[in-house]
């Protein structure tokens, strides 16, 4: 492919295209994007010149939301962000206020929370497999993890009611305790998991296919993945051994030891190796909690009425897609005077334009999957 | 409606020491503005011993343990300071966390010497805020953190509505999409940015939703009537 000067996508329409240049749209209802994701792409025959992502659709401000909701009543849009870890939202966002406002959950309602929030974090990878694999043309993972979903999203009914949007924690611990039978079902769950792992492992990591349609497809390197803001697996997948879990503990997450995998080449393939390596990971944690859930309240010592002296706070957390975090601004009253939060898909789709430059337009779809994105994170 | 942005009184936002008599939100009875240094527990009016048991109100608000913004003068501020001088205003610690406000004009060389010297290498989140009472409406917030170090570290710059804020996406790509957005929700204009356009809303719609004057309710509607063919959103 020869090489040409790339000016601003921005300017597609007044850009001159060579000859054998088109512009494709893919989206905003392609099912590989996950969503109402729209990419526009340059194209050279198969080949992308450039691209640039249309995002937006599923704007709802919840930014906006925030403003005008108690810090109570807030909690649950964040729910609706990254709906397939809902758990992991609300355990951030929970985490911030109380950190704004100088309290700490209760030792048994930390324990609980990781043990949750991991389980949380073991459904949306597994979701993520099924999917990804789905895109690239595997078919048969996504039943094998759906299989296994199924019984993450099960304990979580048990325990709060809901599948999905779960409102799972309150802000200065928890809503419920745990069900009797809590222990057992984990155990047992995560018991059999390791050979469920090895069985997608069986599907996928030695598949000349899946290894022919991602290794080298999406090259990060360090260096690009830092700039370009990249954090979850995708940093890691690039080689650099960084989680929050490891470098501001939060939870109970100091207590438990755990790995942090970390890839090589920085390519689909590697991020890929990563996240299978974190489901072991995550079970792992899970293990050592479950053993030993204090016991004592489940609720720390907040008011009813939450009034978080003025000042501001950044709080962040590793939720499965990347670092999420929430700066809230308090001006002394009920409601946030803002809340922003830094969504992690968001900030990792921006990497997609230069991930996919030289691809061919199948490999869109691979790296798209790659980055685990959720568009109603993206889009707020 | 109650909950009108307008009526709600921003606290003397770090930064703005003339308004640091902060002005005690009359509309809001139910809300003393609790000040940093008062605690907020006897804001509630009731007097210290109630006679009647039907005071559950006073645990509500929870004690505040001398939380909120304190200066901060540590190493680093004096690093920053005898590099930069008066273009670093002012220095805070806010519940453990350290920030900057800095002059406009020199943050792209003020986040340069953060990258390269002091290795806050990663932009993590950029935002803004708006304080529509004071002069310069809007705060410009970066958060950087350091892998060296394993800190945190917040900029902070002052921008007046219609006042081009420079970009920083020079020394950090992220900041493409972050300042995108801050001018999409707040019509802040970066200056330098290789192509500053709206990012979640529809390029064409007017005006700036995270403002404190965009109500809830309002909507380009013109927009909505035109594009989705209904007279409301809603």
């Amino acid at each position: 492919m020869a090489e040409r000067p790339i000016t601003g996508f921005a300017n597609i329409e007044q850009t001159v295209l060579g000859a054998d240049e088109i512009i494709l749209n893919m989206g905003p209802q392609h099912p590989s994007t996950h969503g109402v994701l729209r990419v526009k792409l340059r194209l050279d025959g198969e080949r992308i010149l450039d691209s640039e992502c249309i995002i937006g659709y599923l704007h709802r401000g919840v930014e906006k939301i925030a403003e005008h909701r108690s810090y109570q009543q807030f909690a649950p849009y964040v729910d609706r962000m990254d709906y397939v870890a809902a758990i992991s939202n609300g355990l951030g966002y929970c985490e911030a206020v109380e950190k704004l406002l100088g309290v700490e959950a209760p030792p048994r309602a930390k324990v609980v929370r990781t043990i949750l929030t991991e389980l949380q974090r073991i459904a949306s990878h597994l979701l993520w497999l099924g999917t990804h694999a789905l895109d690239i043309g595997a078919l048969t993972p996504v039943f094998y993890c759906f299989r296994e979903r199924e019984e993450i999203l099960k304990i979580v009914e048990k325990y709060c009611g809901a599948r999905l949007t779960t409102h799972a924690f309150r802000i200065g611990g928890l809503q419920y305790d745990t069900y009797d039978g809590f222990e057992q079902e984990v155990k047992r769950f995560l018991e059999d998991f390791t050979a469920k792992i090895d069985e997608y492992e069986q599907l996928l990591t030695e598949n000349r296919i899946w290894v022919a349609r991602t290794k080298g497809i999406g090259v990060l390197t360090v260096q690009e993945a830092i700039d370009l803001g990249a954090t979850g697996p995708v940093l890691r997948g690039s080689g650099m051994k960084w989680d929050i879990r490891k470098a501001f503990p939060y939870a109970a997450y100091d207590k438990y030891e755990f790995e942090i995998p970390t890839g090589q080449n920085g390519d689909t393939y590697d991020r890929y190796l990563v996240r299978i390596q974190e489901l072991r990971q995550s079970r792992h944690i899970c293990l050592q909690a479950i053993e030993d859930i204090p016991s004592g309240p489940i609720l720390g010592k907040v008011g009813k009425v939450l009034k978080p002296p003025p000042g501001e706070v950044y709080h962040s957390i590793e939720a499965p897609k990347g670092e999420l975090g929430y700066y809230i601004v308090s001006d002394g009253t009920v409601q946030p005077y803002r809340v922003r939060i830094r969504p992690p898909s968001f900030i990792n789709l921006e990497a997609l334009s230069k991930m996919v430059r030289g691809h061919l337009v199948a490999d869109v779809v691979a790296i798209i999957g790659t980055l685990d994105i959720v568009l109603g994170e993206v889009d707020r | 409606m109650a909950n009108d942005p307008s009526e709600k009184q921003p606290p003397a936002p770090p930064g703005s020491p003339s308004e640091k008599a902060a002005e005690p939100s009359a509309e809001k009875p139910a809300t003393p503005a609790p000040t940093a240094d008062a605690p907020a527990k006897p804001a509630d009016a009731v007097p210290p011993k109630p006679a009647a048991p039907a005071a559950p109100k006073p645990p509500a608000a929870p004690p505040p343990p001398k939380e909120g913004p304190v200066p901060l003068d540590n190493d680093l501020v004096k690093r920053f300071k005898a590099r930069f001088g008066d273009k670093i205003r002012e220095s805070w610690l806010d519940r453990k966390q350290a920030m900057l406000v800095v002059a406009c004009d020199a943050l792209v060389e003020i986040a340069e010497y953060c990258r390269d010297a002091e290795s806050f290498n990663y932009l993590v989140d950029l935002t803004a805020v708006d304080w529509p009472k004071r002069e310069k409406r809007f705060d410009v917030v970066l958060n950087l953190y350091s892998f060296k170090k394993n800190e945190r570290l917040r900029l902070k710059v002052h921008v007046g509505d219609g006042e081009p804020c420079p970009s920083v996406t020079g020394v950090w790509s992220t900041a493409n999409w972050l300042e995108r957005e801050a001018y999409d929700m707040f019509g802040i204009v970066f200056e330098g940015h290789p192509d500053l356009k709206r990012i979640l809303l529809p390029d064409e719609w007017q005006g700036h939703p995270l403002r404190k004057d965009y109500d809830i309710l309002l909507q380009d509607e013109a927009w909505v009537r035109e594009n989705l063919g209904i007279e409301s959103g809603q």
